[in-house]
């Protein structure tokens, strides 16, 4: 017997053996519920160590926290203190010097709506968190970067540190920080920092070693000393790729920034969405989420341009001055619209009564709507309820009712669902393709008994098993222990909450962005219609983007389940575009000769040969759907997102972080199982990897 | 020869280049000359990567000795090793007679500055820095003073004919516009020894060509002492005064262009020369017909003319033509003597590389 054969035996086997489980133990049994007394008391311990750390350190901590305010109010103070009109001009300015006239434009009139909608002063607070966090993390990050540069050892211990940094969500790191460095926005300042450096480490250490060698020997035999070879020669030619981690860098702090607003007490324009979300005031949300999705969108498209701009070649016979005269344009203008701000106090302080806050208006239009569309609006929520999200978490045996889907479930349908499934799998497997077969049969038995009533110790086995088909030994054994700890850590039910929402959330955007994807990829009117679309949503911090879904649908699973799927559709359709688009062209031209119509060219050619490609897409939105999920959390899910939250209002450390890093467990194993999928697909079809 | 009398500027005394975790194993004991083959082979075959086998050669002041090999050959190892770029297993750089393998960091770094200029194959240029900027860069990393340095790259500037665009960055330039700023960059400094790695393999025929032209047009000029690496036998013809074969980081054969094709060293050899026209390479000394005698008639050559250039005058004078080396009389070509060294040529060559012997019978 082969070992595809085998293996799909195995597959079989684990299937029946869960299937007899739950038969035989009724849905109860040490193999199905994981027994409480297995459970390791690691909140408790995670508590006392962090009780222990607190009261030990915990006065150097905060006297490193007294030491960030100092400059970080300095700079608040600064912006507070320049009238909004000097602010304004810097800003546009800045936009014309590295971009042009359009990005100018659009930073001109976005600042201006600060101005005028009134949050002039929430919008200064977050901008001072992130001018100070920005410059810090970049400095670390540059550091870590060279020094992970020139020692593998530097390096190999920074790149797990690294990863779990970025895959722990965002809310799990403020609670450790708020408890060792006390409240406050420096809070909000140190998990800013500590979540943005990453990518300037990555882009700085992929920058100098992508300088060529060449170049480098050239500077050798120009004679250039160890530091002058540094500084003169790789930092200049890798600094397009530096530029491009730190506006990664930026956008991830101002992410955390707003994020950061969460635990209170930093008057910022994050604050000011949360609180008037939960008091249900979605104008004033809507008002102020658009602040942040216009602060995000400018600092994107300002350091973008500042990354990508070419040097130009100066003018002969030029003064010398001419190369500054950019910067002594800004400080005319400055200074110029400073004096004119003294002149008239309403360019220095934007008066009140000039204030145009429509929120009243747009609270009446979104009732309107609500109340108008109320019967379509339930009808989609309880259709997606009913019939998709209750049989994934919970299983057909125990959705459909008379009430739900109505009619009764009974025993000879069951048995007819069984036969059928069965008969399905079997018909695949005798064509040949044994892993669909397997697919059909895993779908077949979890929507029977649902995700969630579906015992660890089969889950377990499956999962050891997928990973090992995909990756290998040491991918199997990463799972074990991952999903070991997560067992033993006593949240296997949340994780499989967060698994089961995530998992609707991703195959839904999948299908719906790899669908996208293929017209982006044939149309070109389709590719210009999303791209900014795209762009938007995902330079948008996660936040803003569940404004809109709980306006319309309320507080609820439902909604958490939109909000994800909003976020992570966007890799897919990005990948799948990218995929298509960048088939070889002699296969296009190959298959072209031979006859092909364009949808065999688009189901014969192209679609697997950019199969790799979109199941780096696919990655991406796995990644993209559980870091939404922790966020989503705030409006209504029960996995680990939720624990989260829970140990952030609590103040208990060890549920917080336990969650965090289950959280962590699953995205890192989800990341490398996909990827090791992506590249033995890769191999196989000798395409590079890009 | 005459260039045996010239004075040495490099000497590379059996250089050895060894990629492995431990080398200093395999020359525990003294290598004889004719070990050298079976050492590479037993480094080989544990793994190790003898990049350069006993490498020796001399370059002569004012010279162009030129190092040809396939790709993997160990040239630009080589050539890397002389510059310490890559820092040899063994043997001995020695530069005006002193040996740089035992410079410290420093003065290494000293003779980089004022000693050696280096020209890239993919041009090494900053991509961050104009063309103006790039060619003063080994001046600027120095300190010299800005009028100087002006003065200094404006010079190479008109040297290489880049006039006029000072102010471009790399990405703005042609291939051989780029070639020309690596080569100006590395003549600023006004080096006594001049490496060239594969200058123009990156460019169309036609712009090498050129390049070529202008490489020993400007050599012509400043008669620096060169080591010049290509993978292109023609390309060696038409510049070297001398040249080194290598394969698999071993020595094969170092002579003039005329002696390697004349006396190549091996089939390996013989086998780059097959596809050069001999009218070009031979020169009326290589031709001389040992039974004519000169008469006052016949019309005179210099002994390096090239066959080729001969060929109209032999077709008009029937006895021949004489052949003269500084103002005396050496032989004389005739058309029979030039048939014969071509045949002769083709003969040594043979069909499909058969054994000479046997196509001479």
């Amino acid at each position: 017997m082969s070992r595809d054969a085998r293996v799909t035996l195995l597959w079989a086997a684990l299937l029946g053996g869960t299937v007899a489980l739950l038969l035989a133990s009724g849905g109860a049994g040490r193999l199905v519920v994981f027994p409480e007394e297995w459970v390791l008391p690691l909140t408790p311990i995670l508590n006392d160590a962090m009780n222990w750390t607190v009261n030990t350190f915990g006065a150097g901590f905060r006297a490193f926290s007294t030491a960030l305010d100092v400059p970080m109010s300095a700079v608040r103070d600064l912006l507070h203190w320049l009238p909004w009109s000097v602010t304004l001009t810097l800003v546009t300015f800045a936009a014309f010097a590295v971009s042009g006239l359009g990005l100018a434009v659009f930073s001109f009139f976005a600042i201006l709506y600060m101005v005028v909608i009134g949050y002039w002063y929430e919008s200064m607070n977050s901008l001072a968190l992130v001018a100070i966090s920005v410059p810090l993390a970049v400095g670390i990050g540059f550091g870590l970067g060279a020094l992970a540069f020139f020692s593998e050892r530097a390096d190999r211990a920074l790149r797990p540190l690294m990863d779990l940094l970025q895959t722990v969500p965002a809310f799990a790191y403020l609670l450790p920080i708020l408890l060792l460095f006390g409240f406050g926005p420096v809070v909000g300042l140190i998990a800013s920092i500590l979540f943005a450096f990453p990518p300037t480490v990555r882009n700085t250490v992929l920058g100098l070693a992508r300088v060529p060698d060449e170049v480098i020997e050239a500077g050798l035999m120009s004679g250039a000393t160890g530091t002058q070879l540094f500084w003169r020669v790789r930092v200049p030619s890798a600094m397009r790729q530096i530029l491009l981690g730190v506006n990664q860098t930026t956008m991830a702090a101002f992410s955390m920034v707003i994020i950061a607003s969460i635990i209170g007490g930093t008057a910022d324009i994050g604050w000011e969405v949360l609180s008037t979300m939960r008091k249900a005031q979605f104008g004033e949300s809507v008002l102020a989420g658009i602040v942040i999705a216009l602060m995000a969108m400018v600092m994107d498209r300002i350091t973008h341009a500042a990354a990508d701009r070419e040097p130009r070649a100066p003018d002969a016979n030029e003064p010398p001055w001419w190369r500054y005269r950019m910067w002594i344009a800004a400080v005319a203008l400055g200074l110029g619209v400073a004096l004119l701000a003294r002149v008239f106090p309403a360019l220095h302080e934007y008066p009140e009564a000039w204030e145009i806050y429509p929120a009243h208006y747009l609270n009446s239009a979104i009732e309107w709507l609500i109340v108008e569309y109320a019967a379509a609006i339930n009808t989609i929520k309880t259709i997606a309820f009913f019939f998709v999200m209750l049989p994934v978490k919970m299983g057909l045996v125990k959705t459909i009712s008379p009430f739900s889907w109505g009619f009764a479930f009974t025993e000879t349908m069951q048995l007819g669902y069984a036969v059928a499934a069965l008969a399905l799998a079997g018909i695949v497997a005798a064509t040949g393709r044994r892993q669909l077969a397997v697919v059909i049969g895993f779908i077949a038995v979890m929507l029977f008994y649902g995700l969630t009533s579906l015992p660890w110790s089969g889950l377990l086995a499956m999962a050891t098993l997928l990973a090992w088909q995909l990756g290998g030994r040491k991918l199997a054994l990463g799972t074990v222990l991952g999903l070991g700890f997560l067992l033993l850590a006593g949240v296997w039910p949340q994780a499989m909450l967060s698994v089961y929402l995530c998992g609707i959330a991703v195959i839904l955007s999948f299908v719906i962005g790899a669908a996208i994807g293929v017209l982006a990829a044939e149309y070109d009117g389709v590719s210009k219609l999303v791209r900014p679309i795209n762009d938007t949503l995902q330079t948008m911090p996660l936040f803003v983007i569940l404004i809109p879904f709980v306006m319309v649908f309320k507080i609820g699973e439902f909604t958490a389940l939109l909000a994800v799927m909003a976020y992570a559709v966007v890799p897919a359709i990005r990948y799948s575009e990218h995929g298509l688009r960048n088939v070889p062209a002699q296969a296009i031209e190959a298959a072209e000769a031979m006859g092909c119509t364009r949808l065999q060219m688009l189901w014969r050619v192209k679609l697997p040969l950019a199969l790799p490609v979109m199941m780096l897409g696919l990655n991406q939105t796995i990644m993209y759907a559980i870091a939404m999920l922790v966020i989503a959390a705030l409006v209504g899910t029960n996995g680990l997102g939720q624990q989260v939250y829970i140990g952030l209002g609590d103040g208990d450390f060890g549920i917080g972080i336990i969650a965090g890093i289950g959280m962590a467990i699953i995205a890192m194993i989800a990341d490398r199982m996909t990827q090791a999928w992506t590249l033995r697909r890769q191999r196989e079809l000798g395409l590079d990897t890009d | 020869m005459t260039e045996k009398s010239r004075e040495v500027k490099l000497s590379c005394r059996n250089l050895w280049k060894v990629y492995a975790a431990d080398a200093a194993p395999y020359f525990k004991d003294e290598v004889s000359e004719s070990g050298v083959a079976e050492l590479a082979a037993r480094m080989r075959e544990d793994g190790a990567i003898p990049a350069a086998a006993d490498v020796s050669f001399d370059v002569h002041v004012g010279e162009i000795f030129v190092i040809m090999g396939l790709s993997g050959s160990g040239k630009s190892t080589v050539v890397r090793c002389l510059s310490r770029l890559v820092e040899p297993t063994r043997g001995e750089v020695l530069l005006d007679g002193e040996d740089l393998l035992k410079k410290s960091r420093k003065e290494l770094i000293n003779i980089r500055r004022h000693k050696l200029g280096m020209v890239f194959q993919n041009f090494g240029l900053m991509p961050h820095l104009s063309v103006w900027e790039n060619i003063a860069f080994p001046l600027t990393l120095q300190g010299v003073a800005r009028g100087k340095r002006d003065e200094q790259v404006r010079r190479v500037i008109e040297l290489v004919g880049l006039e006029g665009r000072e102010t471009s960055f790399p990405r703005e330039l042609s291939g051989g516009q780029q070639q020309r700023v690596g080569i100006a960059r590395s003549l600023a400094i006004e080096p006594q020894l001049w490496f060239l790695d594969e200058p123009f393999s990156a460019l169309d025929p036609l712009i090498r060509r050129q390049m070529q032209d202008e490489f020993l047009r400007i050599q012509g000029a400043l008669k620096k002492s060169i080591v010049f690496i290509t993978h292109d036998f023609l390309e060696a013809l038409r510049i070297a005064d001398r040249m080194m074969i290598m394969r698999d980081g071993m020595v094969v054969q170092v002579g003039a262009p005329a002696e390697l094709i004349v006396n190549p060293a091996d089939d390996y050899v013989a086998e780059f020369t097959e596809d050069v026209p001999m009218v070009r390479v031979l020169k009326a000394r290589d031709v001389i017909d040992p039974e004519a005698a000169p008469s006052p008639e016949m019309p005179n050559t210099e002994a390096e003319a090239s066959v080729e250039t001969l060929l109209p005058l032999l077709a008009g004078h029937k006895n021949g033509i004489a052949v003269t080396e500084n103002g005396a009389t050496r032989g004389v070509v005739t058309a029979a003597s030039v048939i014969a060294a071509l045949a002769h040529q083709d003969k040594t060559r043979g069909p499909d590389g058969a054994a000479p012997e046997a196509a001479a019978q």
